[in-house]
């Protein structure tokens, strides 16, 4: 029934009805993250509001050069994933290649920084509520309050950033065997999508944790 | 009408193309698929009727007949997680849904087939984890975990059962992205939105519900998971927190799960209510359209689970007003469903005993529910039996009879033959009387106040509940025949045929089993569906 040289699953007619399909379903998905992320914001937004002033110094015990720095890496690996799209698209194979490298090598800084010069130094500090948290100053359990939902979104918003990496692992080996062609490069546009979503998740985190009651 | 056609069963076909346990364990086919939710599914139904036939039998006392308050507490928790979020959140769509939507569009499978078996398993992952919880002793925060009770002062297995659950909602979030994406991309020619068959726009307003409200139970169950292992201040007011938050969360997600119970169901009852009246439907874009518009309204009605839990009396009022507006699409198809019985020709098979018993029980548990949607009345009544019956009118007079009567409409096209005519009407009959015995009393309960979840009460409300227990007794040997007959039919049964109902439909067009992509060629949709009239005229002219 099917043409024996096509490169779409047996459930579809054409290529563009797959191509369509997977992309309106990734679409859906990130929907899905929209609301997944969206209740903890609004549990956020609802105790910032009643403790506004502990979220400012918890605010404040973070390190904001560094998630200054994170916030521009991670712009940078959307930047670099983006090419790896185009080249995808164009059937360049060694770009695309050098491009997910770079786009991994990109998201693994990211959460390489959060780990080891963020979430440890926290925990040597102190900050880390229900682990070690020393902090005495006023509020405390409102500024714990502040760093359950810190390390509750940006945690949620690594393992994200780490699932990435693992499926960008996935398509480095089918870029590397030659898998994609002009014709069939959708696993790299949906996974563009993906992380573009989680770069986007994280703009929204930067100033919302780092930056409250900043003056410049 | 009498055809004296041999029925002959296909010679391959999706349930013999392939032995051997492998071969449904590792199948992307929807309609194996959907054999596996059935199995996994009946499973957990089965844990939930037990723990319930448990706690009706200790209400036969006031002091209590045989468990201690402790356990009684564990039972009316299991009882509402299995049925709520292993039974009847997956029942129809999983089941129903899975094996009949890429056939009712024409289409050899759902879009993502990897992607449907993956959320079985994520689904028997959650549901092994919850069931390993309530063996390893068990929770008593009942079904809707508020803090800071579960998160502070139970000592049950809460984290293992959220975790469980957690994991279970990504099977709902999967199954409703395929469905969108199948509806939307996987359509035949010539089969315009308008040509749908209405269970498909019922299952479409189903799926959208679990793609919004479902990440955000998963998230609240998450955080009470973590509340509870760091002692971590989110909802809990000592650390301050606020425990109505959670409960805005939680409701934000299990009030839409209701419709996401009762919405299939009404999908199920449009399909039976017109095969076997032999009419088109009455108003197909009014209920097509009602199922989009209780999905919508559905999310805005959430504040009413919490008229006396210290939400402003503002947002009471609002969510007051939304409740009651939500009731209008859902007494349009109830209009539109009597309306397309009108001058029909009416037979009582079993899935017609089951869609009529359908549309009386829904308007009482829906009519109920204006009651409580009232500020007033729902002061009084509020956590009381009258909520409970109120809910199972709508949860098993409304999802579970559209269940069962969906089960027994498609039973000849899912295995290819046919059950016991006689036993499956009689069944049908056992259950609405068992049903209404079970929970009318309920009602009266409820009035005069008698609280839910407590394992005792007070000696005047014996009668009543003697009653109850009667009627659930009656209920469960309801439940016991069709098990029984559906086995012996799947072996034993005579051979249905490709259209044993005489039904319109593009699902009635194949054979029965199917062959594992359905159609031999893509069909090409020419009519709105439920041609029934045209039917009517073919016969006539023979």
């Amino acid at each position: 029934m099917h043409n024996t040289q096509t490169v779409f699953y047996e459930q579809f007619d054409d290529r563009t009805q797959q191509h369509e399909a997977s992309s309106l379903g990734m679409w859906i998905f990130l929907a899905t993250e929209i609301m997944f992320f969206g209740a903890v914001f609004t549990a956020y937004t609802v105790y910032r509001n009643l403790y506004t002033v502990a979220f400012e110094t918890g605010s404040h015990l973070l390190n904001t050069p560094i998630g200054a720095f994170n916030t521009a890496v991670l712009i940078g690996s959307s930047l670099t994933m983006a090419l790896a799209v185009h080249a995808a698209q164009t059937g360049k194979r060694k770009r695309l290649i050098a491009f997910l490298i770079s786009t991994m090598i990109l998201g693994g800084v990211f959460v390489g920084i959060k780990f080891f010069l963020e979430w440890t130094h926290d925990y040597h500090e102190g900050l880390a509520p229900g682990l070690h948290w020393t902090y005495a100053g006023p509020q405390s359990s409102h500024v714990a309050m502040f760093f359950v939902f810190y390390f509750v979104l940006t945690g949620i918003h690594a393992t994200h950033m780490v699932v990435g990496e693992g499926i960008m692992a996935v398509l480095l080996v089918m870029a590397w065997r030659g898998k994609f062609s002009p014709e069939r490069y959708n696993p790299v546009e949906m996974f563009g999508l993906y992380w573009h979503f989680v770069d986007i998740v994280w703009i929204f985190l930067f100033p919302l944790l780092y930056l409250l009651g900043a003056h410049f | 009408m009498s055809s004296t056609e041999v029925a002959i069963e296909p010679r391959v076909h999706y349930l013999n193309v392939d032995y051997g346990i492998k071969s449904w364990l590792l199948t992307t086919d929807h309609k194996r698929i959907a054999w596996l939710y059935l199995i996994a599914i009946t499973f957990f139904f089965a844990i939930g009727a037990v723990s319930a036939a448990l706690m009706r039998l200790n209400l036969v006392e006031p002091q209590g007949l045989v468990l201690q308050p402790e356990t009684y507490n564990k039972l009316f928790s299991t009882h509402g997680i299995m049925m709520i979020f292993l039974f009847l959140v997956p029942s129809i769509p999983a089941v129903m849904g899975n094996f009949l939507i890429p056939i009712m569009l024409g289409a050899r499978d759902v879009a993502f087939p990897r992607l449907n078996l993956l959320s079985w398993y994520v689904f028997m992952v959650g549901g092994s984890i919850v069931t390993y919880g309530l063996i390893a002793g068990g929770v008593d925060t009942g079904w809707t975990f508020y803090t800071p009770l579960s998160t502070m002062y139970l000592n049950t297995h809460v984290m293992t059962t959220a975790s469980g659950l957690f994991i279970a909602g990504f099977s709902s979030i999967l199954t409703g992205l395929n469905f969108v994406v199948t509806i939307h991309k996987m359509r035949a020619p010539g089969l315009t939105w308008f040509r749908l068959p209405l269970f498909i726009w019922a299952m479409y307003a189903t799926s959208i519900i679990f793609i919004i409200g479902t990440p955000v139970i998963a998230i609240s169950l998450a955080l009470i998971t973590i509340e509870r292992f760091f002692h971590a201040g989110i909802f809990d007011p000592a650390l301050g927190g606020d425990p109505v938050l959670f409960q805005h969360l939680f409701w934000f997600y299990s009030h839409p799960a209701v419709y996401v119970m009762i919405l299939p169901s009404m999908g199920v009852v449009s399909e039976v209510i017109t095969a076997f009246s032999k009419k088109k439907i009455f108003g197909y874009h009014f209920i097509a359209f009602s199922s989009v518009a209780i999905a919508a309204i559905g999310f805005l009605v959430w504040g009413h689970h919490m008229f006396v839990s210290g939400q402003s009396i503002y947002a009471g009022l609002v969510f007051s007003a939304l409740s009651m507006a939500v009731a209008i699409p859902s007494a349009v198809k109830v209009f539109n469903w009597t309306a397309t019985l009108y001058k029909g020709s009416i037979s009582y098979e079993a899935p017609m005993l089951y869609a009529l018993g359908f549309i009386g029980l829904f308007t009482i548990g829906g009519l109920t529910g204006l009651y409580l949607a009232t500020t007033a009345i729902d002061q009084h009544v509020h956590a009381t039996y009258f909520v409970v019956a109120h809910f199972h009118y709508v949860m098993v007079g409304g999802a579970i009879m559209g269940y069962m009567a969906g089960i027994h409409y498609w039973w000849p096209k899912i295995s290819g033959r046919l059950y016991p005519d006689g036993w499956s009407r009689v069944a049908a009959v056992i259950i609405f009387v068992g049903f209404n015995l079970t929970f009318f009393p309920q009602f009266v309960l409820g009035y005069l106040g008698m609280p839910r979840r407590y394992a005792v009460y007070p000696p005047e409300f014996q009668t009543l509940n003697v009653i109850s227990t009667a009627g659930a007794t009656i209920l469960g040997l309801g439940y016991v025949i069709p098990l029984i007959y559906f086995a012996w039919s799947a072996r034993y049964g005579e051979l249905a045929g490709p259209n044993p109902w005489k039904a319109t439909g593009l699902e009635w067009t194949i054979s029965s089993p199917p062959s594992t992509h359905n159609f031999e060629e893509t069909p090409e949709v020419t009519e709105e569906p439920y041609g029934y009239d045209r039917l009517a005229e073919e016969i006539q002219v023979a």
